[in-house]
C-alpha cells in the first residue's frame, strides 16, 4: 500500500469515528496555561462546540481512530475485519502534531482517541496511552482529552490512561446481551462491564485519595461515559432506559450516549439498512435528561412507554406523554407548589422552575408572569393553577392531547 | 439633567462609580443621561453635578453585580438607565433583583443571556490564522462580536494561549498579546487578518469526514450555529455542498448494500431467528411456549406474512404447519406455486390466547402487538428483500403498510411498499375455515387460489 499522508489519512480515520456520538469536553477540572508553560485550558464546567455539522452534532475534539485496522468482525462496525473500506494508521506523534496544529488555530478543545484493535489489546492500548502522554508530558498539553479503552487492556495500561485522560469510556455497544452476541459475536457483555467497574474503582480510589493528600494524581476528573447502538437489536425504548439508568448506578457513569444506528458503507447484511431512527435516539435523549435532572425514576419514565409495545411515543415528547398518562397531579399550583411538583410540569424547564421559585417570594404569580418565564405558556396552561387562571377542562386524554401536542409538520426534506 | 460620560462602551467600573453616587443621592432614573466618550452637543441644557447627600450608602447583592457585569457588555443604548433604574429600586427593596417576573429585571436578564452567549459563541468560532513574524508565529483573529466583550473575553485567550503570540482584531478594538503584555489597538478590518493558513485546508478535510450523511440534521446544526457567524469561519463553506451530496451518498450505501447481498445471508438469518427465540419485546411472550419465526429460503423471491401462530404451530415452533397451514398448501398447489421457493412468516410471531379448559383459542392480536413484532417482520423482510410479499389477513396487511386495512377494499390489487417490492392483501385461509356454508366455501376457495395466482406471476422469473 502506498503511503499516505496525514491529510488523507485524517479523511479515513475521521470517517471511521464518526459513529462514536460523544463529543464533550466538559465536566473536567478548571486548568490553564496563563504560566506561558504549554498550551490550552479546560474551563471546569462548561464544554465548548467549536462547529456543527450538518448531522446537527458538535464538533468539540479531535474525534479520530488511531488506526480503523481490526481484528474483530463486529456487524455493525465499518471498521471490522470483513468490510472493504480503506484502511489506515497514524503514528503517535502525527497524532499529537494535528492535536496541537487544530488546537491553537481555536478549532477544538482537545482530543477523543479511539482505535480498532491491531495485535494486541494491550498493544494497541499502549499506543494510544503514548499519544496521550506525548501530548501532555512532551507539549505540556493542558486541554481534554477522552480515550476510549480497550475492555481486554492490561489494567496497569488503562491506569496510566486514567492518568493523562480527562475521560475515558468504554462503550457498551448493544442495549441488550442477545443483541451483542448477535453482531458483535467476539465481544462480551461480562468483559465490559468488569472494564467499567475497575474504572469506577480507580476513579473513586483516586478521588479518595486527593481528600487526604493534595498532590495525589488525578484519575479521569471528567468521568466515564458510554454509548449504545439504537435501532440495531430488538431492545424496545423501555429496555434501554432500564438499561441506561443501571449503567448509571452501577458504574457511576457521567453520560450514557444513545446513536441511532446509520446505514455505513460495506455493510453486513444482518443489519437494518435504514434510514437511522433520530427521533427515537432525541426521544431517548430526553428520558435520560428527565432521569438526571428532573427526578425522574427509571420506572417512571418507563411508564411513560405504551404497555404494550414498550416504545416512548414518537409525536410528544416523555415528559408530556408521562403527564397524560398521571393526570391526578395536575394542575400544579405556580405559587404553592414544591420543585419536585414543578419539574414534573410540561414545558417548565430547570431554569423556568428555578426562575418561579424566586419569583414568587416577591409576587403572586399570574398566568402573564409565568407567560414572561417561559417559552410557550399555551401548552402549560392545562397543568398549571395561577393567581388568576384555573384550567377548566382537564378530564380526559383526548381533549387535552391535541391542545398540548405538537403541531404535526411536513417533513423537511433531509429531516 | 445630571450627565454621566463612561469611559469605554465596556466600562463596568465608570458606570459603577457613577450610578452609586447618583443613587445615594436620591437622583431619579428619569434625570439621568447616560453616554460614552464624549458627545459633540448637549440638546438638554446644562449639566447638573452630583448631589451631596448624607444618606448612608447602600450594599447591593451579588446576583445584581454578576447581572450588571454581564449587562453592561450588551450593545443596547438604553443599558446604563435600565440597570440605574434597577439600582435605585434595590435602595427600597434589596432582593427585588430576584423578582424574576418583573418586566424590566427580565429585560436585564435578557441583555445578559445574550451576552454570555456572544462571549461563548466568541470563544467557540473564533479562528486564528498563523502568520510568520520575527522568526517566530503569531496567531491572528478577525472576530465581530455582537456586544463589547472583547475585553471581558481576553483572559479566555490568556488562559488558553499564553505561551504564544497572538492578536484578536475585531471593528471596535483589537487586542495583541505579546507572551508578556497584554496591549489594545484600534478596530480594525477583515482585510487586516490573514487570509488563510494551510492548515485550514486539514481542517475541512476533517469537517467534511466527520460528518454522517446518513442523519442530516439542518434545523439542529443552524439553532447552535447560526448563520451570521458563518462568514469567518472557513469549514462552513462546506455545508452547502455537504448537504447536497447526502441524500445521494446515504441511498447509495443502503442500494449498494441491496444490490450486493453478501455471503452471509443465512448466517444473519439464523442470528436473526436466534436472537428472536428469546424475545420479550411485548407481554406475549409469557404465556407462549416459544417464538415461532419465518422459514423459507433466504433468497426468496415471494414472503407471505400471516396472522400469528395457532395452537399447533406455538406446539411445533413452526409457521403454517396447522389445519389452516393445511389449507393454505392446498391452495398453494392449485394456484401453481411452489412453497418451497417462498417464505412463511406471521406478523406476530407468539400464540395469543384464552385458556378455556383443557383447550387454547386463539385470540386476535392487537395493534400493540401487531407493532411490537413489526420489528423483526421488518428484519426478515430486510434480509429477503423479496419482490412480492403476501399480506394474509388484516393483521399482516396492518404489520405491512401499518395502517388498518379493509381487505375487501384493497384486496386484488398491487400495493408498492416503502422499502421498494410490491404488496398484495389477500384473506387469510383460517377464514375459509370458519365458513359455515360449503357452497360459499369453495367460491371463497376459488377466490383466494386465484389471489395467489396472481400475486405469484408478479414475480419475475416465477415459472411455474
Amino acid at each position: 500500500m502506498a503511503q499516505l499522508d496525514v491529510q488523507s489519512k485524517l479523511a479515513i480515520l475521521a470517517d471511521a469515528a464518526k459513529y462514536d456520538a460523544s463529543c464533550a469536553s466538559s465536566g473536567s477540572v478548571k486548568r490553564s496555561s496563563r504560566d506561558s508553560k504549554g498550551v490550552g485550558s479546560t474551563d471546569g464546567g462548561m464544554g465548548i462546540c467549536h462547529a456543527y455539522a450538518p448531522d446537527g452534532r458538535c464538533i468539540s475534539l479531535l474525534k479520530i481512530l488511531l488506526t480503523n485496522s481490526c481484528i474483530f468482525d463486529c456487524h455493525y462496525c465499518i471498521n471490522r475485519k470483513s468490510s472493504n473500506v480503506r484502511r489506515a494508521r497514524f503514528t503517535a506523534q502525527e497524532v499529537v502534531h494535528l492535536t496541537l496544529s487544530f488546537y491553537k488555530r481555536n478549532y477544538i478543545e482537545g482530543l477523543f482517541l479511539s482505535s480498532g484493535i491491531i495485535g494486541s489489546s494491550n498493544y494497541t492500548m499502549e499506543q494510544m496511552v503514548e499519544v496521550a502522554r506525548s501530548l501532555r508530558e512532551d507539549h505540556d498539553f493542558r486541554g481534554y482529552i477522552h480515550l476510549k479503552t480497550i475492555p481486554d487492556a492490561d489494567p496497569a495500561l488503562v491506569e496510566q490512561a486514567g492518568l493523562y485522560a480527562d475521560r475515558l469510556s468504554i462503550n457498551v455497544e448493544l442495549p441488550t446481551v442477545s443483541g451483542l452476541k448477535r453482531l458483535a459475536p467476539e465481544k462480551s457483555a461480562v468483559r465490559i462491564e468488569d472494564a467499567m467497574k475497575e474504572t469506577k474503582t480507580s476513579i473513586i480510589d483516586a478521588t479518595d485519595a486527593r481528600k487526604k493528600f493534595k498532590s495525589a494524581p488525578r484519575f479521569a476528573p471528567a468521568g466515564q461515559s458510554t454509548q449504545m447502538i439504537v435501532g440495531a437489536d430488538a431492545a424496545t425504548d423501555g429496555d434501554i432506559v432500564l438499561r441506561a439508568s443501571t449503567l448509571y448506578d452501577s458504574f457511576d457513569l457521567r453520560r450514557v450516549y444513545y446513536s441511532a444506528f446509520s446505514p455505513i458503507p460495506d455493510a453486513s447484511t444482518v443489519l437494518p439498512l435504514q434510514r437511522p431512527p433520530l427521533m427515537r435516539e432525541h426521544r431517548l435523549y430526553q428520558s435520560d435528561w428527565l432521569m438526571r435532572f428532573y427526578g425522574y425514576t427509571s420506572k417512571e419514565v418507563v411508564a411513560a412507554a405504551d404497555e404494550t409495545t414498550g416504545m416512548l411515543p414518537l409525536d410528544i415528547d416523555p415528559k408530556l406523554a408521562w403527564a397524560l398518562k398521571h393526570r391526578e397531579i395536575f394542575p400544579v399550583d405556580v405559587n404553592r407548589a414544591p420543585r419536585e411538583r414543578l419539574l414534573r410540569v410540561p414545558g417548565l424547564g430547570v431554569k423556568a422552575v428555578t426562575s418561579i421559585l424566586a419569583a414568587r417570594r416577591w409576587r403572586r404569580l399570574h398566568l402573564a408572569d409565568v407567560a414572561r418565564l417561559t417559552v410557550s405558556i399555551t401548552k402549560l396552561r392545562p397543568f398549571l393553577i395561577a393567581e388568576d387562571w384555573r384550567p377548566v377542562a382537564l378530564s380526559d386524554k383526548a381533549e387535552l392531547r391535541p391542545v398540548v401536542a405538537p403541531k404535526v409538520k411536513q417533513l423537511e426534506l433531509f429531516a | 439633567m445630571h450627565r454621566v460620560k463612561l469611559a469605554e462602551p465596556d466600562d463596568f467600573n465608570g458606570w459603577r462609580e457613577a450610578a452609586r453616587g447618583l443613587a445615594v443621592g436620591g437622583v431619579a432614573p428619569a434625570d439621568v443621561t447616560w453616554q460614552v466618550g464624549e458627545a459633540a452637543v448637549d440638546l438638554f441644557g446644562e449639566d447638573l453635578p452630583v448631589p451631596q447627600s448624607d444618606a448612608p450608602a447602600f450594599s447591593v447583592s451579588r446576583a445584581f453585580v454578576d447581572l450588571a457585569r454581564k449587562a453592561v457588555l450588551h450593545s443596547d443604548p438604553e443599558r446604563f438607565a435600565l440597570l440605574y433604574t434597577l439600582l435605585v429600586r434595590l435602595r427600597d427593596r434589596p432582593g427585588a433583583v430576584d423578582d424574576k417576573a418583573d418586566p424590566l429585571v427580565r429585560k436585564l436578564e435578557g441583555f445578559a443571556r445574550e451576552v454570555r452567549k456572544d462571549i461563548h459563541k466568541m470563544r467557540a468560532f473564533l479562528r486564528f490564522r498563523e502568520i510568520e513574524e520575527d522568526g517566530q508565529g503569531r496567531y491572528v483573529a478577525w472576530f465581530e462580536p455582537e456586544h463589547h466583550i472583547l475585553r471581558y473575553n481576553a483572559g479566555f485567550f490568556l488562559d488558553r494561549f499564553a505561551s504564544m503570540h497572538w492578536s484578536i482584531l475585531t471593528p471596535d478594538l483589537s487586542i495583541h498579546w505579546d507572551g508578556e503584555t497584554l496591549a489594545e489597538g484600534p478596530g480594525a478590518a477583515k482585510g487586516d487578518a490573514p487570509a488563510g493558513d494551510p492548515i485550514e485546508e486539514v481542517w475541512k478535510t476533517y469537517y467534511a469526514s466527520i460528518f454522517n450523511p446518513a442523519r442530516v440534521k439542518i434545523g439542529a446544526m443552524l439553532k447552535e450555529m447560526p448563520k451570521k457567524y458563518w462568514k469567518n469561519m472557513p469549514e462552513t463553506a462546506l455545508v452547502p455542498g455537504l448537504i447536497a451530496s447526502a441524500q445521494a451518498r446515504e441511498s447509495g450505501m443502503i442500494a449498494r448494500a441491496r444490490d450486493e447481498v453478501g455471503g452471509n445471508s443465512a448466517i444473519a438469518w439464523d442470528a436473526l431467528r436466534d436472537e428472536a427465540s428469546a424475545c420479550t419485546r411485548c407481554p406475549l411472550h409469557a404465556n407462549a411456549t416459544q417464538t415461532v419465526f419465518g422459514e423459507g429460503p433466504v433468497d426468496a423471491p415471494l414472503m407471505f406474512v400471516g396472522e400469528q401462530p395457532g395452537d399447533q404451530e406455538d406446539l411445533a415452533g413452526r409457521p403454517f404447519v396447522g389445519p389452516a397451514g393445511q389449507l393454505f398448501d392446498r391452495a398453494l398447489a392449485a394456484a401453481g406455486v411452489d412453497r418451497t421457493r417462498t417464505y412463511v412468516t406471521n406478523a406476530v410471531k407468539h400464540f395469543k390466547f384464552e385458556q378455556r379448559g383443557k383447550r387454547r383459542i386463539h385470540s386476535k392480536p392487537g395493534a400493540g402487538e401487531i407493532d411490537a413484532c413489526r420489528w423483526w417482520v421488518e428484519q426478515e423482510r430486510l434480509l429477503i428483500k423479496p419482490q412480492v410479499t403476501v399480506a394474509l389477513g388484516a393483521t399482516a396487511a396492518r404489520s405491512l403498510l401499518g395502517r388498518v386495512v379493509t381487505i375487501g377494499k384493497e384486496r386484488g390489487r398491487a400495493i408498492a411498499l416503502a422499502d421498494g417490492g410490491t404488496c398484495w392483501i389477500t384473506v387469510h385461509p383460517s377464514y375459509l375455515l370458519r365458513l359455515p356454508d360449503p357452497a360459499a366455501a369453495e367460491v371463497e376457495f376459488g377466490r383466494f387460489v386465484e389471489d395467489l395466482r396472481v400475486a405469484g406471476a408478479g414475480v419475475a422469473g416465477f415459472e411455474n
